[in-house]
């Protein structure tokens, strides 16, 4: 006898299958059709076969699959589609899971073992959606003493912060960038700023010791790592002439900045991962002294937000070293074009012929942009992870010292380069002279 | 800053800025103990260790048994380094009942111990490691050991509770290929620890942060009674493999390894060394064990010792273990107590953090080679 599902009946089997169907249907009538009547309320939505579409027009589009490549394609222009998926959260945080995925499995190799494994058969992909689940189903426990309000929102405002960072990162050229300002690293700037008083609001508010400790400590590195990281990106600005981060990768489509400015890009390397504390300067989480540091009283979601939010503050630092340094999107075209006859004619399988009038969604040269971006951005952020698997934690006196003496002179020593560069008449404002 | 503190423990003083933090036994960073530390910003006022967490009664335990049921309760401290943990027990057993060990057992019994001081040294620079936030340092040494440890295991059937030694020899003779595979396995393992010292030992965030922290003088180390690899580290050149050579350790060239720096560093080179050094000691004791004979001297069922006591000592992974046993011509001992290394070097613990930085806590904690289950007993 199987001891797998000794109680299985197929009957049964066909009757779950019909319960699942007809709740689907039934809160798919209820809630999904109503929402969408809303949404499609405030889109402008497009010209299709020379009429105005309507929300309820749109509805026919569950049933011809065809109508849905307009729908898309002017969905995708909007702010709302901006915001929330393409060059702002929704891709910041896939990367980030991303992110997490690569690091456990990395470390994993690193260290002579096999990560996550069982977690979605294929090598534990599925270990962090799994990890999400636990975290949400945990129990959120606050300790008795706490400043309530504030300890609540300090998760919150610290996914808010990573993600107005985020949106300031230009992705791809031709304006695929949330806010497109002329002070853009100004502004960039104004967000870390943000960083070190959320810290210190969770901490204090949890109105307990380590985490108060883990507090000071982060807002004693945060600061002083600060003032190198800004002074680092003069070079840059000098030699470019402009704040705003669509013009500094434009202006490395020759080359790019980290071959005539490697100091900077160091010295905003190192600063980058003592903002982001990441190991070796992960002093306000340091599990061995001060328990996890800032994080210690948060539990379940509110420890899984800030956690998001640390990873997402990690790709959006990376994609700033890629803008700054590494020329953001600039690279050789490799994405292959869409071919002609299949906008033109439609794809036959069979008898059925599908036809995308329109195509392509997105044009060549934004996907050829985004794909070296994600390229340079997973990239740094590989060698962002690196040194968790090889060095141990410093202690925070050194960790100040080189703060506030190795990192601040070579950061003048930077901008002597880039001075002398702009002098000599080799480079100058938006790039080979 | 505060001023002027008296020496020792007594250090209470009312002072608005000064934290009280427990560290343990729920802290990640403390073992099956407490330490109450006492902040002025980063830097320690006091330290108070609290051990304790984790008695077992072990030595009243053995006045209720006889001498060869005290075999498999007595490894308990450290199950990790079970065999050293047996040997003074054994040793002294012996003695009172004169009984004599085969030649082939007291070579096979070094190995065992030198196997086991490996797999314990292993455990400890793991935490270590992971004490200093090293990941990786964390994973190789747990994941080295394993290779020990299946040897161990083909040899006492046992993984980590070996029971392995018994008064009179030891339990059971080796498989019979095993003098080419303890030798393939040694070679190896030497050659995997000889590359932790490029990620750990010459790191130099590592050297940095445990050079010059928590600094014990020669003379120090000798007045607070620390042992093993404390007391080597500090200069003293004590090891009893050497000075007071047991079972086969007289005919093995056995080298002492001593640093001179006293520090953090030097403690936490001075296990990392042994490993390499116990190494040799198997490959030596291989060579010149006898090649067959027995490893067991028939005891009668329920022996009795006569009225006498003794004191015999070992040097286990952390220094000295010494047991005393107190005989009244009975099966089971009048009073068995154990002198374990891991309480003598907790002892300078408060004199070493006092004045340090937070950070350097777990780096100066650790590296005293303490294991907090040995302590309580």
């Amino acid at each position: 006898m199987s001891a797998i599902a000794p109680k299985f009946r197929f009957s049964y089997f066909i009757k779950s299958i019909l319960d699942n169907a007809f709740w689907a249907v039934t809160l798919f009538a209820l809630i999904g059709i109503p929402i969408m009547m809303v949404l499609f309320f405030y889109f402008n939505l497009p010209v299709m076969n020379d009429k105005l579409t309507t929300p309820y027009l749109m509805l026919t589009t569950i049933a011809d699959p065809s109508r849905q490549i307009p729908l898309l394609k002017s969905l995708i222009h909007t702010d709302f589609f901006r915001i929330t998926a393409f060059p702002g959260f929704g891709f910041a945080a896939l990367l980030a899971a991303a992110t997490i995925f690569i690091e456990r499995k990395m470390l994993a190799k690193l260290q002579l073992r096999v990560g996550p494994f069982y977690c979605g058969k294929i090598e534990g992909i599925l270990q962090l959606a799994g990890d999400g689940l636990k975290l949400i189903s945990k129990e959120i426990i606050i300790p008795a003493k706490a400043d309530k309000p504030i300890f609540w929102a300090a998760p919150v405002l610290f996914v808010a912060t990573a993600a107005a960072f985020v949106a300031l990162i230009p992705v791809a050229g031709g304006g695929w960038v949330v806010a497109d300002i002329d002070v853009g690293l100004l502004a960039v700037f104004a967000i870390i700023g943000f960083f070190p008083i959320i810290t210190v609001l969770s901490a204090w508010s949890a109105n307990s010791k380590f985490p108060f400790i883990g507090g000071i400590r982060a807002l004693h590195q945060m600061i002083s790592f600060e003032i190198p990281l800004i002074l680092s990106v003069l070079g840059v600005v000098i030699l470019t002439g402009s704040l705003n981060l669509s013009e500094i990768v434009q202006s490395q489509i020759h080359y790019w900045w980290i071959v005539f400015l490697p100091i900077g890009a160091i010295v905003f390397f190192i600063a980058m991962l003592a903002e982001l504390e990441r190991i070796p300067f992960d002093l306000p989480e340091a599990e061995s002294e001060i328990v996890a540091g800032w994080l210690t009283e948060f539990s379940g979601m509110m420890y899984g937000l800030v956690q998001l939010g640390s990873y997402v503050k990690l790709y959006a630092f990376s994609a700033l070293f890629v803008v700054l340094f590494l020329g953001g999107w600039n690279g050789p075209m490799v994405w292959p074009p869409f071919p002609e006859e299949i906008i033109k004619n439609g794809i036959t399988m069979g008898p059925i012929t599908a036809r995308f009038p329109g195509l392509p969604l997105l044009d060549q040269q934004m996907l050829n942009d985004t794909l070296w971006f994600v390229i340079k951005t997973m990239g740094v952020i590989f060698m962002v992870l690196l040194p968790r698997g090889v060095f141990p934690r410093i202690r925070i006196d050194l960790l100040l010292h080189i703060g506030w003496y190795k990192l601040i002179g070579l950061c003048f020593v930077n901008i002597f380069i880039a001075l002398g560069l702009l002098y000599a008449g080799v480079l100058g404002p938006g790039g080979i002279l | 800053m505060t001023t002027q503190l008296p020496p020792g423990l007594q250090l209470e003083k009312v002072d608005e800025r000064i934290m009280t933090l427990n560290v343990g036994p729920q802290h990640p960073g403390s073992g099956h103990m407490r330490l109450i530390i006492k902040v002025d910003g980063d830097y320690i006022v006091s330290c108070d260790p609290d051990p304790g967490y984790v008695h077992r009664g072990e030595e009243k335990m053995a006045e209720y048994r006889n001498y060869i049921v005290n075999i498999p309760h007595l490894e308990r401290p450290v199950i990790h380094d079970s065999c050293n943990v047996l040997y003074p027990y054994c040793l002294g057993v012996e003695e009172l009942l004169g009984l004599e060990v085969p030649e082939r057992a007291k070579y096979l019994r070094v190995i065992a111990s030198e196997l086991n001081r490996c797999v314990y040294i292993q455990y400890w620079l793991a935490i270590y490691g992971i004490f200093l936030g090293h990941s990786t340092m964390f994973m190789w040494p747990a994941g080295d050991r394993e290779l020990l440890i299946d040897l161990l295991e083909k040899i006492t059937g046992a993984r980590v509770t070996h029971a392995y030694f018994v008064p009179g020899g030891i339990r059971n003779d080796v498989p019979a290929n095993f003098e080419d595979m303890c030798l393939k396995r040694v070679n190896y393992f030497e050659k995997r620890i000889k590359e932790y010292a490029a990620i750990f030992y010459d790191n130099p965030i590592l050297i940095s942060r445990t050079q010059g922290a928590g600094v014990l003088s020669r003379e120090d180390a000798i007045r607070l009674g620390t042992t093993g690899s404390t007391l080597r580290a500090s200069g003293v050149d004590f090891d009893l493999r050497k000075k007071e050579p047991y079972d086969a350790y007289g005919e093995l060239d056995v080298h002492s390894n001593v640093l001179k720096d006293g520090d953090s560093y030097a403690r936490s080179k001075i296990p990392w060394l042994d490993m390499l050094e116990s190494c040799n000691i198997i490959r030596q004791a291989l060579q010149k064990m006898p090649k067959s004979g027995s490893v067991r001297v028939k005891l009668k069922p329920n022996p009795k010792g006569g009225n006498d006591e003794v004191y015999k000592r070992v040097e286990s992974g952390r220094g000295s273990l010494g047991c005393y046993i107190v005989s009244r011509s009975q099966p089971e001992p009048y009073r068995l107590k154990l002198s374990v290394g891991s309480f003598r070097n907790l002892i300078c613990m408060p004199y070493l953090l006092k004045g340090e930085k937070l950070g350097n806590m777990p780096a100066v904690y650790w590296s005293l080679n303490y294991w907090p289950v040995e302590a309580d007993r």
